[in-house]
């Protein structure tokens, strides 16, 4: 799932401060699990402006929406039935929601409510951990199933780096190593053998950073005229 | 690859002093010069004389701890112009492939002979820790690069290049770092990957490096690879709390902190230590040289290698 967490209320609400009439639009999908999208933080952050505007003798009308899935194209139809009547939408959906929201109701304004953070579970109340980078060319097969490269702090492909100690990473006491995690895992599959390897360079061509990504399905696409 | 290591000093990968030493069989000394925080061309000179003289061949730091400092290969510059043999430091941390392998021919081209391949510490612990760290390739990848456009004239790509870079080619090794039984594992994929020397992390834990050396031996890899043993004599008691603390993969024990607090002079105490270390790993077999990390106390080395007796250095 996608991992989205708030951005801090006061850089929200200077992000609405020219606006009088706003929509908060929040998404059903992984942000609710993530309890920063979803509904209930529609209504709360709704509130909070609310109350904010008041104490600023502001005028302030926020409407409150929710829709299934921000990110497809179908499912934000709803929201061109009322979204012209306001003079922005805070979108407290990941970066894709927000960007399907600004495209297909340009020139509306949209203005992200939360921070897009990683791909990732959520481990225990509370918790979500990243797990996944989208590198495009995926190595959990050799790895034990745990990824080097969304969770070890440099990404290596060779084994932990001199700063693996008692488990941990170098970066934090609080981040595991990785490259200790796929050695101990790697020892009870009797697959030790995937530690000898020199793993080549990577192919980030096919990852984030190289150029924007796209999956196409033929048999799904219409054709062309 | 030979079973031995090539002492014939007519082959050598790059001939550079610090290889010829090495095949001829000498004990080696390397040390460390850090590069100032500012354009200061003198303060690199001022140190290199500080350690002129006393070591064989002499590294240059690669923003070490991620901080920002005059680079590598221009500190290398202008040791060459002093008549001194650099080692050049170059991590993963801050470089893409087209950079570091255009670094390499640089340095190359400089006239620098050595060269060292390191992963990086990580970009949190510097001065800029918003940077993007970018590790696209590893320090076992970089090695392999680095092989690879020496000894098969090829960029990382594949393409050929016309003037092959001739470095005798190192890396670092940790045997205090976890899991410690990967550890020899991890030395061996460095000498496959191409690594002609080895620079050691800190040996405090004589013990534990005498342990590594012995599995290091059982793999037959010290007739594969030079290992260079690292020593760093320390200065107070803080340095001692703080690199057991602070800095990543360092192993202090707690019986050097113990014979730190109870000694009057920290200093000498400090030295006292690093020349016992040098004493015990010079008779580990498999060990071929020490590598003298004088941190911000470059004035030291004259000292302790005197007092180890491992002056003067040979002429290659």
């Amino acid at each position: 799932m996608i991992v989205a967490e708030s951005k801090p209320f006061k850089e929200i609400y200077d992000l609405v401060k020219d606006f009088s009439k706003i929509c908060v639009i929040g998404c059903g999908d992984c942000v609710t699990v993530c309890h920063t999208g979803g509904q209930k933080q529609v209504e709360e952050l709704a509130l909070k402006l609310r109350i904010a505007a008041k104490r600023d003798g502001r005028e302030l009308e926020v409407r409150e929406e929710t829709v299934l899935r921000q990110c497809e194209q179908e499912y934000v139809e709803p929201v061109g039935n009322y979204v012209n009547d306001y003079d922005a939408v805070v979108s407290i959906a990941c970066g894709v929601g927000v960007q399907t929201l600004a495209e297909k109701y340009t020139p509306v304004r949209v203005v992200p409510g939360l921070n897009t953070t990683f791909m990732g579970a959520p481990v225990e109340p509370g918790l979500f951990l990243e797990r996944c980078a989208g590198c495009g060319d995926c190595v959990l097969d050799e790895t034990g199933g745990f990824c080097p490269i969304s969770r070890c702090s440099k990404s290596l492909l060779n084994g932990p780096c001199g700063g693996s100690m008692d488990g941990k990473c170098e970066v934090s006491e609080d981040v595991p190593c990785v490259w200790n995690q796929i050695y101990v895992q790697l020892d009870k599959q009797q697959k030790m053998h995937y530690m000898d390897d020199i793993r080549p360079p990577k192919k980030w061509s096919v990852s984030t950073g190289s150029s924007p990504r796209k999956l196409e399905i033929k048999h799904l696409q219409m054709e062309k005229e | 690859m030979s079973e031995e290591h090539d002492t014939n000093t007519n082959n050598l990968k790059a001939g550079s002093n610090l290889e010829k030493l090495l095949r001829k069989g000498e004990f080696v000394v390397t040390s460390e010069l850090g590069p100032p925080r500012g354009a200061s061309r003198e303060a690199v000179e001022k140190k290199a004389e500080l350690l002129k003289g006393y070591a064989d061949a002499f590294n240059l730091t690669d923003c070490q701890t991620a901080m920002v400092r005059l680079s590598s290969i221009a500190s290398g510059a202008i040791l060459l112009n002093m008549g001194m043999e650099p080692v050049i430091q170059m991590t993963c941390r801050d470089r893409n492939r087209i950079a570091m392998q255009s670094d390499i021919l640089g340095a190359a081209g400089l006239g620098m002979k050595n060269l060292l391949c390191l992963t990086g510490d990580h970009q949190c612990f510097g001065d800029h820790p918003d940077a993007k760290g970018v590790f696209d390739v590893d320090s076992i990848q970089l090695l392999d690069i680095v092989r690879q456009m020496r000894d098969e004239k090829k960029f990382q790509s594949g393409e050929e290049l016309k003037t092959e870079p001739r470095l005798f080619i190192g890396a670092a090794a940790n045997p205090f770092a976890d899991p410690f039984n990967y550890r020899a594992i991890r030395l061996a994929k460095k000498v496959k990957a191409g690594a002609d020397f080895i620079q050691t992390q800190i040996i405090y834990n004589v013990e534990k490096f005498e342990k590594w050396m012995s599995m290091v031996r059982d793999m037959g890899l010290h007739k594969k690879v030079f290992i260079l043993a690292g020593v760093t004599p320390i200065r107070s008691l803080g340095m001692a709390k703080y690199m057991k603390k602070n800095v990543p993969g360092m192993d202090v024990p707690d019986e050097i902190i113990k014979r730190l607090e109870g000694a009057e002079k920290k200093k000498a105490e400090g030295i006292n230590i690093c020349l016992e270390v040098i004493e015990k790993v010079k008779k580990i077999e498999g060990v071929s040289g020490v590598h003298i990390m004088a941190v911000e106390w470059e004035e030291i080395v004259p000292e302790i290698t005197k007092r180890a007796g491992l002056l003067p250095r040979p002429i290659p």
